[in-house]
């Protein structure tokens, strides 16, 4: 017992960083969970990891300014995001240009604006931090943001849900009924940039997609409904990102790859095992009915 | 005239620079029921998404009647089908007209949505997830989604794709009863047997209209035969369509001869 309660309980109990850094997180998987599912469900998927890197030059010109400030690199990030959000968007929605092939242009530039202003500092740590972040130095005022993102996100999945169901589902119906259809999509944008800026201090650009997607892909294998669909991911968010700090105070390794990699063992086992995983599909021999 | 449930005042809908619908003049009057007929490529989908407003016209305009109810079944629907959702899902979409994003679903909505399903011969599909379903049954579950929008002006555009002889039957019985029930009705429909014997009025397009108004006038054989040898290809240097051109003897192909004719006469359903 005492073994167990070393193991896993311990290390939040005793440790008022590992509080913050599971606070933080859990609420992270909150919000961006639900988004993953709906941002793999329109098969956007990629466009979140686009979205990502895009966040990277506002940030870096947040840090050129201030120095390592969590406030203007957030600011700077959100800015940066809504606007290849935006402009990707725009492109695909008044051209005949799909918006993979847009937001591709647009993040590539805004990739390459950032690193530029990221090196013209100086050190290469910098560089690291703004990539891969820290989640373990989460002060009160990232965890404020992060717990108004969370709410600004639940808020308006819940008012804009049917919407947002609707435009995946069949976005020429819903053009014929509302006029939703575009603000929708750019309110749905929005949010994703929205989660990705909250991630970013915690995990980095580069993997504060990784629990946004991972969890909505592995809950895709276990259920054919949207509802459950994301509750699933939110829970696996949790899960991986306890067991993700876990193993980051441990085994003394960095706790952003820990909580991915941790949601990534979830997506290998859910493709294995999952209702309508491999294993089910391949291995168990189904009965069929007469009609 | 009053009872016009759609007004088009010389309307031009295209891609482009170049004109799928041409300046067509006319009304379709509420409560009418009207098949809408013509070779590929003669704008027949055109006209639908014009009407719908998802294609803005190019000249003119449409004119929908105050207040009116439009629900639009697509030729190509953008439907995705992988998406995790089940036909009662697709079909309560239907509902959005009285429950727009924020409304409640109640009990009596539930029950209409397995009315429209029972309606379409869909009865107890409720839980089937969508991509299960065959084509043919989904057309249908689309029918029940049109059926639930309780709208007044129904377009469908080629609703009887993939769908069997049986269903057909239900689904001309279905558009009988709203027809009885004063909602304006237009279907884009490639069967001239099934527009003889069902539908009141036919529109046949080829660009312009080459005929509207009482169905066996309008399907008589002169007709057709004009209707056949409508070019379909576009000229991509076709001249330019100026809005005095019939006063002017220009030599640019019929099409605008005709146009200038139906604009003299101010064309529509000249039967009643």
């Amino acid at each position: 017992m005492d073994f167990l309660y070393g193991l896993l309980i311990a290390p939040f109990a005793d440790f008022a960083f590992m509080q913050r850094a599971l606070f933080g997180s859990l609420m992270l998987s909150l919000g961006a969970c639900p988004v993953g599912v709906f941002l793999m469900l329109r098969r956007m998927s990629l466009s979140g990891d686009a979205m990502a890197h895009a966040i990277l030059p506002g940030a870096a010109a947040g840090f050129l300014l201030y120095g390592l400030e969590i406030l203007p690199m957030t600011v700077g990030g959100l800015i940066a995001g809504i606007i290849v959000a935006l402009g990707a968007g725009a492109v695909s929605r008044f051209t005949i240009q799909r918006e993979d092939a847009s937001m591709a242009a647009f993040y590539l530039i805004s990739l390459a604006v950032g690193v530029l202003m990221v090196s013209i500092r100086g050190s290469s740590v910098d560089l690291m931090h703004v990539l891969f972040g820290t989640v373990l130095a989460l002060d009160n005022e990232a965890l404020i943001l992060i717990g108004g993102i969370v709410a600004v996100t639940l808020a308006c999945l819940a008012i804009f849900w049917r919407a947002l169901v609707a435009e995946c589902l069949d976005p020429l119906f819903l053009r014929s009924v509302s006029r939703m259809g575009s603000p929708v999509h750019f309110i749905f944008l929005g949010l994703v940039v929205l989660n990705l800026v909250g991630g970013f201090q915690a995990l980095g650009t580069l993997l504060s997609v990784g629990l946004m997607m991972l969890p909505a892909a592995a809950a895709r294998f276990w259920t054919v409904r949207v509802e459950p669909m994301c509750v699933l991911a939110v829970l696996i968010g949790f899960a991986s990102c306890i067991a993700g700090l876990l193993l980051s105070y441990h085994a003394s390794l960095p706790s952003g790859p820990a909580i991915i990699l941790s949601s990534g063992v979830v997506y290998f086992c859910s493709i294995l095992f999952g209702t309508r995983g491999v294993l089910r599909a391949r291995i168990v021999h189904h009965r069929h009915r007469t009609a | 005239m009053t009872n016009a449930c759609l007004t088009f005042r010389d309307l031009t809908l295209g891609y482009g620079s170049h004109p799928a619908i041409h300046h067509l003049n006319g009304i379709v009057r509420k409560g009418s029921l009207t098949a809408v007929v013509g070779a590929n490529g003669s704008g027949k989908s055109t006209l639908m998404k014009g009407i719908v407003g998802v294609l803005k016209p190019m000249e003119g305009a449409v004119v929908r009647m105050p207040g009116v109810r439009t629900a639009y079944l697509p030729q190509q629907s953008e439907l995705d089908r992988s998406f995790p959702a089940r036909v009662v899902d697709l079909v309560s979409l239907g509902l959005w007209p009285k429950r727009g994003m924020l409304g409640r679903y109640t009990k009596e909505d539930r029950e209409s949505v397995s009315k429209a399903l029972m309606a379409v011969g869909l009865g107890g599909f409720e839980k089937r997830p969508i991509d299960t379903l065959s084509g043919g049954q989904l057309q249908r579950t689309l029918f029940a989604r049109v059926l639930l929008q309780d709208a007044d002006l129904i377009l469908l555009d080629e609703p009887f794709n993939a769908v069997d002889a049986k269903t057909v039957g239900d689904l001309i019985q279905l558009i009988k009863r709203w027809h009885g029930e004063e909602r304006t009705i237009m279907v884009v429909i490639h069967d001239l047997d099934l527009v003889r014997q069902n539908f009141p009025e036919t529109l046949l397009l080829a660009r312009q209209p080459v005929a509207w108004g009482d169905t066996k006038e309008a399907l008589r054989p002169e007709n057709l035969l004009k209707a056949r040898r409508f070019h379909e290809a576009w000229e991509e240097n076709a001249p330019w369509c100026e809005p005095s051109g019939h006063d002017h003897a220009h030599d640019h192909g019929q099409d605008h001869h005709d146009h200038a004719h139906d604009h003299q006469h101010g064309s529509g359903p000249r039967a009643a």
